[in-house]
């Protein structure tokens, strides 16, 4: 019972001093606001040790009964223990890990140009995907095809060379009709947004306590 | 007064103050009998389909629920269908996979299916091994889900939640491995990417209308109706507000500062 009750309160009081914050200027209520985002920013930092602890109970397992996949499981232990090691070696010997340093090194030559190049995929996702969305089935996806295109055509150099209507036109099309409805999904989000979060402070709903 | 109270948010004040009174009169007439309707969303109503063909495979359900933390109130919306869909996967026996980019909400979905399956009285078939914190790294993140989906298989993938540039990376990766695709985001530019390769898509408010949907609790039927008929009045004041800028051009920075 205690443990239901108690987070739904936490839950509305801190909601309710995030809304006062908004619209009162009160010293009291700003300090005690500010002090609960501070708090807040101390749980997300400590929490990555439940992160850790996870990644290891389900890793370590794997690997040591060498289960379905073991040896990507392994790659992922020892890159983090490498990174860890390599931080708290940085820190016992140069005092930091700022630029200079192995742990920026690892950071800077392997985990950016990685990140860099699932990134670079979405390319060739964004043309796959556009392939099957430009096909012309119905009415609607042969406006998508006729809009996408013209709007293709309007910003690329070429587009302006053959006509000066294209940019125009490439630019009418994304400031008037895409920015209509994307305004209207906008206004919609928004009352989506207040209303669950009305839900959440007044603890009607609580997915933050187990999805109820 | 104007030294306690904000002035410059008494717009916002009002609004919140309009739309918190249409929700608490919404709720009343809730519990003075009045049904509330709430149109068919098929992208929640193919949830379960999805989830019966996951088991007729004999496969997994993936579910993300998106890539920020618990205080993006995408984050909830998406942990509240996920409760929905945990249910629905502990009663048809199936397995669930929860990957997650942030360790507080992989606490919170760990403890959201284990009382799911609870609820659904299959307490025994929670596997706490299937909620998975990945990586912080975007990215890092984006390629575990992908190999998960490559490797695994899942039958079903569902994505829900606060969406950024993996939203493509991620849907077509899951069309490529055959999955049926079900997503929800309010993250308006990931939209179309979810349309283009996702089965089913809910847009902005009907994602955080999904909960409501599947809960069928008057409550927050209540909202959504409170958000409905706060729509009709806002598009009103946009009318207005148009009217009266072309009836007097010159009031247009007062009624900037007014609506």
């Amino acid at each position: 019972m205690v443990k239901d009750k108690v987070p739904v309160y936490i839950t509305i009081v801190v909601g309710v001093f995030m809304i006062l914050k908004f619209f009162v200027q009160l010293d009291f209520i700003k300090v005690v606001a500010d002090e609960l985002e501070q708090w807040c920013l101390v749980v997300f930092a400590l929490a990555i040790i439940l992160g850790v602890a996870n990644i290891l109970r389900l890793n370590l397992r794997i690997v040591l009964r060498r289960e379905k996949d073991w040896p990507y499981k392994l790659v992922v232990v020892v890159s983090m223990g490498v990174m860890i090691l390599v931080g708290i070696a940085d820190l016992a010997i140069h005092g930091d890990i700022s630029t200079g340093s192995g742990f920026q090194y690892l950071f800077q030559y392997i985990l950016t140009p990685l990140s860099a190049a699932m990134f670079a995929l979405l390319a060739f996702y964004i043309a796959s995907a556009a392939f099957r969305a430009f096909r012309a089935r119905n009415i609607r996806a042969i406006l998508l095809l006729v809009s996408g295109a013209l709007v293709m055509i309007g910003r690329v150099p070429i587009g302006a060379s053959l006509s000066p209507i294209f940019p125009r036109l490439s630019d009418w099309i994304m400031t008037v009709p895409n920015a209509a409805g994307q305004r209207g999904l906008i206004i919609g989000a928004a009352m989506g947004m207040i209303a669950t979060g009305l839900r959440v402070i007044f603890g009607i709903e609580r997915p933050y306590l187990r999805g109820e | 007064m104007s030294s306690i109270f904000n002035v410059s948010h008494l717009n916002v004040f009002l609004a919140l103050f309009l739309f918190t009174a249409l929700f608490i009169s919404f709720l009343f007439l809730s519990r003075k009998g009045r049904t509330l309707y709430l149109r068919r969303l098929d992208g929640v109503a193919a949830i379960e389909e999805a989830v019966g063909r996951a088991t007729e495979m004999g496969r997994p359900v993936l579910f993300v629920p998106g890539i920020d933390n618990i205080d993006e109130i995408q984050t909830l919306a998406g942990i509240a269908v996920l409760s929905h869909v945990a249910r629905t996967v502990a009663r048809f026996d199936c397995s669930l996979i929860v990957p997650t980019r942030n360790a507080i909400v992989l606490s919170v979905c760990e403890e959201t299916v284990k009382e799911s399956f609870t609820a659904a009285g299959r307490p025994d078939a929670y596997k706490s091994d299937n909620i998975r914190y990945l990586s912080d790294d975007q990215f890092a993140f984006t390629a575990a889900v992908d190999g998960i989906m490559l490797r695994e298989k899942p039958a079903t993938n569902i994505y829900m939640g606060a969406f950024y540039a993996e939203a493509l990376i991620l849907s077509e990766t899951g069309f490529a491995s055959g999955a049926i695709q079900v997503a929800g985001t309010a993250s308006i530019a990931q939209l179309p990417f979810f349309v283009a390769a996702c089965d089913y898509t809910l847009l902005a408010e009907e994602f955080y209308a999904a909960s409501a949907y599947l809960s069928r609790d008057p409550k927050v039927l209540s909202s959504i109706k409170a958000s409905d008929y706060f729509k009709i009045i806002t598009i009103a004041v946009i009318i207005l507000g148009i009217v009266l800028a072309n009836l007097n051009p010159e009031a247009v920075p007062l009624l900037q500062k007014l609506f």
